[in-house]
């Protein structure tokens, strides 16, 4: 019996404490922001602890700052939060990005970006899209507050092994359907928990041909099916991704060569596997109210099978069988850690290049990081989104959980590149509509969603 | 941490599936830099309308319902954001303890790091369990490990480390700084590439 790759890394970083117990596992790269973690510093302050690998530990201010003027917190409470993690990265020795710095964004747009993530880590962060790392071959997973105080004194971890299931996808994507549509058409076909008690992996031919931002698209979304870790083995995609990044390893032949013993010996090895052929997959947008309630752009909206049915189509203002194409959109957001980094905007800005939003619809793009606005701007996408009528904005999460300034208006149908669709998540009673930067920035040109597998839509 | 051994209360149904913790707390409220006081916002989005008063067709809201603290509702509740508020929302209205089909894991450890016991159970049991009168009482035995309803009882599972932990009312950190060596030692045998 070989090993899979989630094995071998859980096996590298176990501290104490046997198998079928929760063991204690060690962390290698903990990432911190301004949400989750000031309880867990007040924490240490009153314990009198300190943070035990400060050099192992990277924060950044994103959830909470303003798009629009990022150096203009009005809301006080808000920026109580933002002083409050500049204070603690202060007094325990953390690295900070803070607003204004070149480093700063999303979280898990700036870990990888700056050379942070690397295979064979643990990775965990005090947010569910963790997961985002474990497309380098690590271990990455969300924590709570309580999680995130025990790692800052500990720098490990108490967790009891998941299971693993082997998600084998294989054929070629059709022109137009892309990463995201991989991962909701998964989540569509087996459920919001299907990957629940499970560490996820990627793999196969359809996988290995992926960009490294189009692997953190999928790997983002495993904890939209229930999976607090998703992962893919690192190849020579990863390697020259992290290579001459800000915190790449000096002695990069050498941490190549100790990353190629991470992967999965055979697929009989995971607990569990499923077989996902992508050749035929159309884009997917969502019409509910949670990730699995999404479908093809070419087919029906379904049936109201149960109550959570009857309760999403009510809050969504929508009808059964009515085409997925039909769904008004007044809204679009293209940014998030699922979907705002530079292949996911130049993406965008080529279905928006020589084009005009429909009439009443606006637009938001908000890039990852500063790092992905500069290099937008570089390539001058800044001027195709502002031409086709888009506005363009400074980095953080934004309207993806709307917890800053950028709320999306009750009742308004937002196209958007984000991954919870919940109720009031993007605001209070808008109406989210999952998709990927391509779609959404098609259903901004048209006012509707169009299937971009056809020309003549744009 | 705040210890559960027997515990007998009133409960709440709410048998949605997938509640996510959006629901449970919605973003605006997790600005905040304290544990407590979260308790007024849980299910806020449901609980209150528009104007701000309370929704009174919403259980939470419901007279005979109040000094409830068991909840009982559908599966994977709690998926969704990480955010620990969720469990102190709970926690601070009263809760201490759910029964579900099923949780996220992310919500599930949140739990054990609060003293709110989550517990798994078929939905046949659970629908039992929503049917009765708001003033019933029903009685968890953790270390039984089981819910007694209207004279029947329902046995669940659960990780034994977790049981000890919430009959102790453990701090994990204090543990944990106890395998300091074991740490420093792991930690000297981690490759470096700098």
């Amino acid at each position: 019996m070989g090993k899979t790759l989630f094995d071998k890394l859980w096996e590298k970083h176990v501290i104490t404490g046997k198998p079928g117990e929760p063991q204690l596992i060690y962390i290698d790269l903990h990432l911190v922001h301004e949400v989750t973690s000031p309880q867990a510093f007040e924490g240490l302050r009153v314990n009198n602890r300190r943070v035990r690998r400060p050099e192992r530990t990277f924060a950044t201010m994103d959830h909470n700052v303003p798009t629009k003027d990022i150096f203009n917190i009005q809301d006080t409470i808000s920026l109580k939060q933002i002083e409050t993690l500049k204070t603690n990265c202060d007094e325990f020795g953390i690295r900070l990005a803070e607003i204004g710095s070149a480093d700063q964004g999303i979280v898990h747009v700036i870990g990888p970006q700056l050379g942070l993530t690397q295979p064979g880590q643990t990775v965990v962060c005090g947010d569910s899209h963790t997961a985002t790392h474990g497309a380098f071959g690590s271990i990455a997973f969300g924590i709570g507050t309580s999680e995130v105080e025990h790692v800052l004194a500990t720098q490990s971890i108490w967790q009891l092994k998941p299971k693993t299931m082997g998600i084998h996808l294989h054929g070629k994507l059709q022109a137009g359907v892309s990463a995201k549509d991989i991962i909701m058409a998964l989540i569509a076909t087996y459920g919001v928990d299907f990957g629940t008690g499970y560490a996820l992996e990627f793999y196969g031919d359809t996988v290995d041909r992926l960009s490294m931002e189009n692997r953190m698209s999928i790997c983002n979304m495993a904890i939209e099916g229930g999976a607090k870790m998703g992962m893919m083995k690192p190849d020579q995609t990863t390697f020259e991704y992290i290579k001459g990044r800000k915190y790449a390893p000096k002695k990069m032949e050498e941490a190549i060569k100790y990353w190629q013993q991470f992967y999965t010996d055979s697929p009989a090895d995971y607990d569990k596997v499923l077989e996902f052929d992508v050749s035929n997959l159309a884009p997917y947008i969502s019409w509910g109210t949670n990730p699995s309630m999404s479908v093809p752009i070419s087919s029906k909206l379904p049936d109201i099978a149960d109550m959570n049915f009857q309760r999403a189509y009510d809050y969504m203002d929508l009808k059964p069988h009515m085409a997925a194409s039909a769904i008004p959109i007044q809204w679009i957001f293209i940014g998030s850690c699922t979907n705002g980094r530079l292949a996911d905007l130049q993406e965008a800005a080529r279905v928006l290049k020589g084009h005009h939003l429909a009439k009443n619809v606006t637009a938001w793009i908000v890039p990852g990081s500063r790092t992905v606005k500069n290099e937008a701007e570089k390539l001058g996408l800044d001027k195709i989104f502002k031409e086709a009528g888009c506005e363009w904005r400074d980095p953080g999460c934004s309207a993806c959980l709307a917890m800053n300034p950028d709320k999306i208006p009750a009742g308004i149908h937002c196209a958007s590149t984000t991954n919870r669709n919940f109720e009031g998540r993007q605001g209070k009673d808008a109406r989210t509509h999952l998709a990927s930067p391509a779609m959404v920035a098609a259903a901004g040109i048209h006012g509707h969603f169009v299937d971009i597998r056809q020309k003549e839509v744009i | 941490m705040e210890a559960i051994t027997v515990h007998e209360g009133t409960t709440i149904p709410l048998m949605n599936n997938n509640i996510d913790t959006d629901q449970i707390i919605p973003k605006q409220f997790l600005k905040n830099i304290l544990k407590i006081g979260y308790g007024k916002h849980l299910f806020h989005d449901w609980r209150f309308l528009d104007d701000g008063r309370p929704d009174p067709k919403f259980i939470l809201n419901h007279e005979e319902r109040q000094g409830a603290t068991i909840l009982i509702s559908g599966e994977n509740f709690g998926c969704g954001s990480s955010r620990e508020h969720a469990a102190w929302a709970l926690k601070d209205w009263g809760f201490k303890i759910i029964i579900a089909g099923s949780y996220s894991d992310i919500f599930f450890m949140n739990c054990t790091k609060n003293g709110v016991l989550p517990i798994i159970l078929p939905l046949e049991a659970r629908k039992k369990m929503a049917a009765i009168s708001p003033k019933e009482k029903i009685t968890v035995d953790l270390p039984h490990q089981f819910v007694e309803c209207q004279g029947e009882k329902y046995h669940f599972d659960i990780d034994s480390t977790w049981k000890q932990k919430f009959i102790n009312g453990t701090d994990d950190i204090d543990v944990t700084l106890n395998y300091s060596d074991k740490i420093t030692e792991f930690e000297n045998s981690l490759p470096s590439f700098s």
